[in-house]
């Protein structure tokens, strides 16, 4: 077969294509956080337990679902490197890696901010809040082991081990819920059975799932662009670059 | 053995050893992994005696009392099979009713009477606008209404059975 | 539309400290990283054309 499917594992055909796609996902992104935003707070209706306050849903949702999605993405990338010797995937994983964190700190954080006028606390000890820190504490994990080591081929391997090892915790993030009492509720959107949700409410949150999810490829391909140049400053690609 | 295939092996051995291994610690950890007990449990004396640990449950219908002094709440913990009093002195989540989930941590003392140093409400996982919330209530009324009289007609019918 | 006017859709019926702080928050972390990233490509860029120019590390 004439098509390489390694082509794009080489940096140097990677960093323009990531340059053409990120702005797809920058509007997209933008976009949907419009329209999401919008039925979020204008279409939606109130709910019946909770009030208004359970309008964070539209983004601890999101931010949580992608904080568990990014980890498994970045794991995968970073055991690929390791496995078929492949820079760039080592380098998705750590492009990958503080967007991560950064949707691990949100969910925490809107969590802590719904959690207290519905629970009455901003933080309790229980399965699923527990995990959720651990996963913000595997992601910072990777980023300082991986920047503890010069060599970055020997980093990328280390990080590497320490993601694929992490990744046990994200089916006990998402089934703690099952697997334990904790004060969290269950999952409103499972694959098997039907949303306990008003459909303008679901709606609007898949549609603010979608917006994170472009905004983390977006995030991601940029950041991607900047360490591939960081990492090849000695080919003779990037040299060609510079004198441009 | 190519080395790529060397790697993948070791990769492949060291994920399968750590799910055993988180797997093992998993069920080690999953008594003490409990954020509260039922009140069947705390019958069957699971939870832990002599020192504080939370119950969680329904806060039964029709049994919140406020006492006089006004910050005192009284309330009754149920899972349908057992219940448990509790007494506690505080401001109650917004989320707090009849009916509804609840967590509370505190001490179980001599009396049976369990005395909290803080209630949590442990709201479900429905999202509804009022309206839908208050027709999904009306509907499962008639259910019941429709299943009772359902019973009645049955042993009318069966009555008249005997008559023939 | 359920806000009479917007007096009530900032207080978010009473939950507005918390709804407005998550939202918040949210957004000004967010932006920030879209910063942080186009700002840290550029720089890599600039790097590199300098390292170019000189051709070497120091």
């Amino acid at each position: 077969m004439s098509f390489n499917w390694f082509r794009f594992s080489s940096p140097q055909t990677f960093y323009p294509l990531a340059g053409r796609l990120a702005p797809f996902f920058w509007i997209a992104s933008v976009a949907l956080t419009v329209a999401g935003l919008y039925i979020g707070f204008f279409v939606a209706p109130t709910d019946f337990q909770q009030g208004d306050s359970y309008r964070i849903i539209f983004i601890h949702v999101p931010a949580a679902w992608m904080s568990m999605f990014i980890y498994v993405v970045m794991a995968g990338w970073a055991a690929m490197g390791l496995i078929f010797n492949t820079r760039l995937s080592s380098m998705m994983a750590n492009a990958l890696a503080p967007t991560g964190a950064l949707m691990t700190a949100i969910a925490l954080w809107t969590g802590a901010l719904w959690g207290r006028p519905t629970w009455g606390t901003w933080w309790v000890w229980d399965a699923r809040l527990t995990s959720e820190l651990i996963l913000l504490f595997l992601y910072v994990g990777f980023m300082a082991l991986h920047a503890s080591i010069d060599d970055p081929r020997r980093a990328d391997k280390a990080a590497a081990i320490l993601a694929i090892v992490g990744v046990v915790n994200v089916p006990i993030i998402y089934f703690s819920v099952k697997w334990w009492n904790t004060l969290h509720q269950g999952s409103s959107v499972s694959l098997t059975r039907a949303p306990s949700m008003a459909s303008t409410m679901l709606l609007g949150m898949l549609v603010m799932v979608f917006a994170f999810w472009a905004y983390s490829i977006a995030t991601a391909l940029t950041r991607v662009r900047g360490i591939i140049l960081e990492r090849e400053r000695h080919a003779a690609w990037v040299a060609q670059l510079g004198t441009e | 053995m190519k080395p790529r295939h060397k790697r993948f092996a070791l990769v492949a051995g060291g994920v399968a050893a750590l799910g055993i291994a988180a797997a093992l610690i998993l069920n080690a950890f999953n008594s003490n992994l409990v954020f509260f007990y039922s009140p069947t449990q705390v019958a069957a004396h699971e939870a832990p005696a002599g020192r504080s640990f939370r119950i969680g449950g329904m806060v039964e219908s029709g049994s919140v009392q406020r006492q006089d002094d006004g910050v005192t709440v009284k309330f009754v913990v149920t899972d349908t099979a057992k219940s448990i009093p509790v007494l506690y002195e505080g401001i109650l989540p917004d989320l707090f009713k009849e009916g509804k989930g609840v967590v509370a941590e505190g001490k179980l003392e001599g009396d049976g009477v369990f005395r909290a140093s803080q209630v949590l409400a442990k709201h479900d996982e429905n999202y509804m606008p009022p309206e839908a919330a208050s027709a999904v209530e009306k509907a499962q009324k008639a259910e019941q209404e429709s299943q009772r009289t359902l019973v009645l007609d049955k042993s009318a019918g069966g009555g008249a059975e005997n008559k023939q | 539309m359920q806000w009479g006017s917007v007096g009530e859709f900032i207080a978010m019926g009473g939950y507005g400290g918390y709804v407005w702080g998550a939202f918040g928050v949210t957004f000004v972390l967010m932006a920030g990283e879209v910063v942080m990233v186009v700002k840290g490509h550029r720089d890599s860029l600039r790097r590199a054309r300098l390292f170019s120019k000189r051709g070497d590390d120091r």
